[in-house]
């Protein structure tokens, strides 16, 4: 049991990652009540588009960290248009339409990107090898091996959770945001610009998914074209079980999914291979205990 | 310019006539055409593997057909079963129930062949399994229409046990993936481990396609075994070592048949590789009875892919269908009745012997470590004489 620095360490990791995609989730519904199924998928674009940054940069000869500064861009940039085209080209348009057509035609949009990536790179069924951008290597503390990029993403995707916290709550466009949230025709009577404020809030929602498939491909070294499928579940079980809405509870949600697998994994090592069956059984437990979340939306009326 | 294309477009009209005048020609004494299937990985992870095997088939195929005195001309009809269960009871179900196809060479991944036997029995299709090496596939039942020209992983596993046990290791850990293949490794492995009285601290399941290997290895790291054994087939193998290496885990890595090829070198870097020991029912290429010859062929056919570890194993089976079919005729109740009595018969791995049960009973289990990016062959290389060491040795 001199290992839990590590299993901590681990499940801080995969917390992160999930909590990033869970954000996302969160801030989809929270502003249009849009369960967005896609979410995964666009985080599978952005590690691709990061590793085509990084080949291109790598081909120019740029240095690594700015091999690393140019995929982070990339990605960023590339979940951010993509996601503000999904929300301006298929979910205004459909935003009076029932809620199930909106789920159903976000599914198709992950599908189709998922089946574009599989097809169209190059040789893109099988799994791709991402560089290695950030220091090797770690320090030992007691038995526990820190490794150095861990130390570094997990830094990293605190500091963007914080950032997104900071643009929601403190931020004009935030405050915009929230107001088209709270009440949508209000919002637009007091000359908030509704046709900018949502592919803009999509933008942000996505650009976590991109900074989260960055994360996924810098800590494993491995990227695939199906990887979404599994982070959107876990995101959107996390965003579900801190309460959809909230991003707190969303962030809660996604470490402790991640503590759950690690737990299971490291109280039981022969049952590893069940411990996403853990995960969700637990899930559910709590689900049924808490319906709305653990942390409710705010100001929530839907009764 | 005019004149040129002009005169360029008359002679690409009499290229394209030519042939067309003289294949109707030739046609009236052209030979029948027998169409067999090759099933394998093409996509996917597992898929340099399933290329691999292609390749080789499509040269066997090619060469037969440039042989003057066969009597038949062979199709290789060839279908992607992506070493999944589900995809491959589809494709198998397709060509068994395609009566114009006489025979199938299939599958390398255990999981998709286990799943597919049955439907060779049930259309009466004979094949010969080309790589897949799960006891189960040819001894779970008795069924006529099911070869294997590979060998089991029964061998391999105790060919290892024993070699890690003349090194002197004693603690081991076991990380397989979470399908039959892994799990029969798993199963073979702690017999002959436990048998040779060494120890076994712990032993891991995680299904193939896992990416997130930190709580297994944290685990593992706190076991300290001298040794871990692989279990599995090469993407989760590379993936192990590589985060091995992240978690700073300094055990020796005991593979299989399944990370055996080229593809495990290339996936995890020749420094990570450097050292894994496999063991494989085969001597390399260079010591087979025909592998000059069909390493010669290969390059000549101008394959960009290497054969990778079971290349020769499909050339085989496919050369093995398409003898015994010359034998009988195309027909598959013949075409089964004949693979049964297959003994002895020289082939580019040496002499293929089926046992009742339809499984190749000579293959040759070979002891293998990675040196400099490439696999060689344990008493050739420089670990034998001390000049490199393994990892751990106690």
């Amino acid at each position: 049991m001199g290992m839990i620095g590590q299993h901590l360490l681990n499940g801080l990791m995969q917390g992160t990652i999930y909590g990033l995609v869970a954000m996302g989730f969160t801030i989809f519904f929270g502003v249009m009540n849009v369960i967005k199924f896609s979410h995964g998928d666009v985080l599978t674009l952005g590690a691709f588009g990061g590793l085509v940054a990084v080949w291109a940069a790598n081909a120019l000869g740029l240095s690594v960290p700015l091999q690393f500064i140019v995929a982070l861009c990339v990605a960023m940039a590339l979940t951010a248009v993509v996601g503000a085209g999904i929300s301006h080209f298929l979910i205004m348009p459909l935003r009076n339409a029932p809620p199930l057509n909106m789920l159903l035609m976000t599914m198709m949009v992950g599908t189709a990107i998922r089946e574009a990536i599989r097809l169209f790179f190059p040789n893109g069924t099988n799994p791709q090898r991402f560089p290695e951008l950030l220091p090797a290597g770690g320090f030992n503390i007691g038995p526990s091996f820190f490794r150095t990029d861990a130390i570094i993403l997990i830094i990293a995707g605190a500091a963007s959770i914080g950032a997104v916290y900071w643009i929601i709550n403190h931020s004009k466009f935030g405050l915009a945001m929230r107001a088209v949230a709270e009440d949508t025709e209000t919002a637009r009577v007091m000359g908030i610009n509704f046709g900018r404020i949502i592919p803009l809030t999509f933008a942000l929602g996505s650009i976590t998914a991109g900074f989260a498939g960055m994360i996924y491909a810098l800590y494993y070294s491995e990227i695939n074209y199906s990887m979404g499928l599994l982070l959107a579940v876990i995101g959107f079980t996390a965003a579900i079980v801190g309460g959809l809405g909230n991003i707190w509870g969303a962030i809660i949600g996604g470490y402790l999914f991640a503590g759950l697998q690690t737990f299971v994994v490291a109280a039981m090592p022969s049952m590893s291979d069940y411990k996403n069956v853990f995960a969700f059984v637990l899930i559910i437990v709590l689900i049924t205990w808490r319906p709305t979340g653990l942390l409710a939306e705010r100001g929530s009326e839907r009764v | 310019m005019g004149t040129i294309s002009k005169r360029g477009l008359a002679a690409l009209a009499v290229a394209s006539v030519l042939p067309l005048a003289f294949g109707s020609f030739s046609a009236a004494f052209a030979k029948d055409k027998v169409k067999i299937a090759f099933v394998g990985p093409l996509t996917g992870a597992i898929s340099p593997h399933g290329i691999g095997g292609r390749n080789s088939a499509e040269l066997a195929v090619k060469l037969m057909n440039a042989e003057p005195n066969t009597k038949y001309e062979y199709e290789l009809v060839v279908l992607d079963d992506e070493c999944k269960p589900n995809v491959g009871v589809q494709v198998v179900t397709k060509i068994a129930s395609d009566r114009s196809i006489i025979a199938a060479i299939p599958h390398y991944c255990s999981a998709t062949a286990i799943a597919t036997v049955d439907i060779f029995n049930r259309f009466k299709m004979p094949m010969v399994v080309w790589a897949a090496v799960l006891p189960e596939i040819t001894y779970a039942k008795k069924y006529p229409e099911v070869h294997r020209v590979s060998g089991i992983l029964i061998g391999q596993n105790r060919i290892g046990a024993q070699f890690m046990k003349a090194r002197g290791y004693k603690k081991f850990v076991s990380f397989a993936d979470s399908t039959d293949y892994g799990k029969s490794m798993n199963k073979y492995f702690t017999q002959f481990t436990l048998e040779n009285g060494n120890e076994i601290l712990g032993s891991f399941s995680v299904p193939p396609d896992q990416q997130d290997l930190s709580a297994e290895l944290t685990k593992i790291k706190e076991l300290n075994p001298e040794v871990i054994y692989f279990g599995g087939l090469t993407p989760l193998g590379a993936r192990l070592r590589t985060q091995m290496a992240k978690f700073g885990i300094n055990a020796q890595l005991e593979g299989n048949s399944g990370i055996m090829g080229d593809a495990f070198v290339n996936a995890a870097g020749p420094e990570l590789a450097e050292g894994t020991l496999t063991f494989f029912d085969s001597p390399p290429l260079s010591k087979m009875p025909g592998g000059k010859m069909f390493a010669d062929a290969y390059k000549a056919a101008g394959y960009s892919e290497p054969p990778e570890a079971y290349g020769p194993f499909a050339y085989v089976a496919t050369r093995l269908v398409m003898e015994t079919i010359e034998k009988v005729g195309p027909d598959r109740a013949k075409v089964t009745a004949d693979l049964g009595d297959v003994k002895d018969r020289p082939s580019i791995v040496g002499p293929v012997t089926f046992d009742d049960h339809g499984q190749n009973i000579t293959p040759l289990t070979t002891s293998y470590v990675v040196q400099d990016g490439k696999w060689v062959v344990w008493e050739e290389s420089e670990y034998v004489s001390g000049k490199r060491k393994l990892k751990n040795l106690p």
